[in-house]
């Protein structure tokens, strides 16, 4: 009987307002699994907006989109950086798993180039991921990304620092913050459901630094000994 | 052998007006005679009543707006050979009719354009792509082929059918001279099969050998080889515009043509353009020399156009252009491509090429780049900015931030230790970077990484020299 209605409830006509909705929407797997459960499609919306609103730069708002750019640029798919606020550094990028091969540092002068420019790859539909730091933007030029994200079948991910003011267009907005050694990942708007507790994710895994314990060096106790 | 004839019957206006959509009334006057007379006029002057022949007084007093541009036969010749390179994407052999007729040998083409319509649809698309009227005629010689193109007369495709086709023309086709012409029109001769019909010998003895040789190429009689059109192994072209431009939407009409006919000849001689320059030049001053490079060799008349309007609006005109000029900077063979039967990861680099292409267009080479690791112990030197999908080796790198501040950031010190904002705690971990003495920029440094009390996390370094603590990077 239960696992009749269970079949029943599987199928995709029937939403229960508890639930987030299983919706098929193209999506990629963020790489926390705890995050994912939480996600319409699970993982971060293919073709959609995704907002990125860090309390304060360094909570791990570039480390959470890591796996997934990671995963995309060794599929071959070309990763975009549209006016980052810092020079994105190589070394740790490839430690992330990024292949640089595959990356775009666009640095447009003006917000008028960046949004173009933001527009253009988001809907050129080799980039996979669009990363952008946009600044202020009006509703309308939130839908345009919005829209030019649907046409090239890109994950937009923008970044702002602070907290979330007005209503957005975006498939998906998130507030992070920093508790500790972790990051308080909040959603604030996702589809198909209401907004989840907060999930803490440890992004800075201790193991993250392999520096190894220092050793000093000996020189060999039988060459020392041959001699009296 | 089957040979179609392109004739462009306004070769002389439209060299000189295809750079412009004409909104007034233009004539091509020639003084070749000893007076000025019109050799071609636009429909606008047509409707005012000017027709060839005319003398340009007659025709300033039926327009008086009428704007009267020289015949230059070197510009129209040179045309002609633009032409003739554009269409070496329809067969190997092309070859220049002067005055106004480039020939192809087709017979190898049908099967693969699908046959004489679709071949000609795509001749006649091109043709309008470079802004000229065309006729097109097709027939198993070479002359035949011209003369039923300039007369529109229906297409011959075997040789048994020639003499019959060629019958009803008119002989102003035979292009007689103006005395002989005015005889045999005396004398009731008025069509090809009429000529054909009078006796050889004596016809040959009274109107001169070259007439009867003609009408004898035309028939197959008699061998008519063709110089094959050689295409020179840089592109040029050059527009005149009729009046000074000083908006880019007109300079991109203009522009759009030039790259037709150079996207053609890039086809025709199997290579795709890496780096194009447009001259601007003006009446007065130095030209504007306006240079796109493309990522990739490419040769899509619609892409070039695109990174090029791109380009353009961008540009800012402060004086009128006269001439426009298109010339090949770098060129790259470039095969053919074989169609996918599935998109694949080929296609997806093609599309991230013009990507890269676009916004440099626009917004500068500078501002559109790739990044690759450098081996270099100092954190500053252990990358830089490349060219966008410049392969790079893999490394495996300790603990880095995601972001690196261009220039480090001196942090304010108390008795616990550095401060940025509140105070920092520093992760047990140190690492110790001491590298490139030898080069004069060399480095000693401790560094940490710290937290904040709000959990974001930066990497810091103490200089070990002068012990100051300096911020280098965000852990993002």
């Amino acid at each position: 009987m239960s696992a009749a209605l269970d079949t029943l409830l599987q199928h995709p006509g029937i939403w229960r307002g508890s639930d987030c909705a299983r919706v098929a929407v193209p999506s990629l797997a963020t790489g926390f699994a705890e995050l994912d459960v939480l996600l319409p499609g699970g993982g971060w919306p293919a073709g959609a907006l995704t907002e990125i609103h860090a309390e304060r730069p360094g909570v791990g708002e570039l480390r959470l989109v890591m796996p997934a750019a990671a995963r995309l640029t060794r599929g071959g798919r070309w990763l975009a950086l549209v006016s980052p606020p810092h020079v994105p550094y190589a070394p740790a990028l490839t430690a992330h798993g990024v292949e640089l091969s595959r990356l775009l540092v666009i640095s447009p002068q003006g917000a008028q180039e960046r949004l173009w420019a933001c527009e253009q790859a988001l809907r050129s539909g080799s980039c996979g991921m669009v990363l952008c730091w946009p600044g202020r933007l009006a509703e309308r030029e939130l839908r345009r990304l919005a829209l030019a994200a649907e046409a090239g079948g890109a994950a937009g991910f923008l970044f702002h620092t602070g907290r979330a003011a007005q209503a957005s267009p975006a498939a998906l907005r998130l507030a992070l913050s920093g508790r500790g050694s972790r990051t308080v990942v909040q959603i604030l708007k996702r589809r198909g459901g209401d907004v989840p507790a907060p999930v803490t994710l440890d992004l800075f895994p201790r193991s993250a630094g392999p520096l190894p314990a220092y050793q000093p060096l000996r020189p060999p106790v039988t060459a020392l000994s041959a001699r009296p | 052998m089957l040979w179609l004839a392109l004739c462009f019957p306004l070769l002389p206006l439209e060299t000189g007006t295809r750079s412009q959509e004409a909104a007034w009334p233009v004539v091509v006057a020639s003084s070749a005679q000893g007076s000025a007379t019109v050799v071609a006029c636009n429909a606008r002057a047509r409707a005012a009543g000017i027709h060839p022949g005319l003398g340009v007084s007659a025709a300033w007093a039926l327009a008086p707006c009428l704007h009267v541009l020289a015949r230059n036969e070197a510009t129209e010749r040179a045309a002609l050979e633009r032409i003739a390179a554009a269409t070496l994407a329809f067969t190997p052999l092309a070859s220049t009719t002067p005055p106004a007729a480039v020939l192809l040998e087709i017979a190898g083409s049908l099967h693969l354009f699908g046959g004489l319509a679709p071949l000609k649809a795509a001749v006649t698309a091109l043709a309008a792509d470079l802004g000229y009227t065309l006729r097109l005629g097709c027939a198993p010689t070479p002359l035949a082929a011209e003369w039923l193109a300039r007369t529109a007369a229906p297409d011959v495709t075997h040789a048994r059918d020639l003499e019959a086709a060629l019958a009803p023309l008119p002989l102003a086709v035979l292009d007689a001279p103006g005395d002989v012409a005015a005889t045999l029109d005396g004398i009731g001769i008025r069509t090809i099969g009429e000529f054909a019909r009078l006796p050889r010998e004596a016809t040959a003895r009274r109107f001169g050998p070259p007439l009867v040789e003609a009408l004898d190429r035309a028939l197959g009689r008699r061998p008519d080889p063709r110089a094959p059109y050689a295409p020179p192994a840089a592109f040029e072209s050059k527009l005149d515009l009729p009046a000074p431009v000083a908006e880019t939407q007109a300079l991109l009409f203009a522009a759009r043509r030039l790259i037709g006919e150079f996207a053609a000849w890039l086809a025709g001689t199997g290579r795709g353009a890496l780096r194009f320059r447009f001259d601007l030049a003006h009446d007065d001053g130095p030209d504007t020399p306006v240079t796109i490079g493309l990522a990739a060799p490419g040769r899509d008349p619609a892409h070039l156009a695109l990174v090029t309007r791109e380009r353009f609006e961008r540009l800012a005109l402060d004086r009128p252009v006269e001439t426009l000029a298109l010339a090949s900077d770098e060129l790259q063979p470039l095969a053919s491509q074989n169609l996918a039967f599935f998109p694949d990861a080929a296609h997806a680099a093609e599309n991230a090429a013009r990507l890269v292409e676009r916004l440099r267009a626009r917004l500068g080479e500078d501002a559109v780049r790739g990044l690759t690791l450098v081996p270099d112990h100092r954190p500053e030197r252990a990358w830089r900015f490349s060219a966008p999908g410049a392969a790079t080796r893999d490394a495996a790198a300790p603990a880095r931030p995601l972001w690196l501040l261009s220039e480090p950031r001196p942090l304010a010190l108390d008795t616990d230790g550095p401060r940025l904002g509140g105070a920092l705690a520093l992760l047990p971990d140190c690492e110790r970077i001491e590298s490139g003495w030898w080069d004069g920029a060399g480095i000693a440094r401790d560094y940490f990484v710290a937290e904040d009390t709000a959990g974001a996390r930066y990497w810091v370094y103490r200089e070990r020299a002068s012990g100051q603590w300096l911020l280098h990077g965000v852990f993002g």
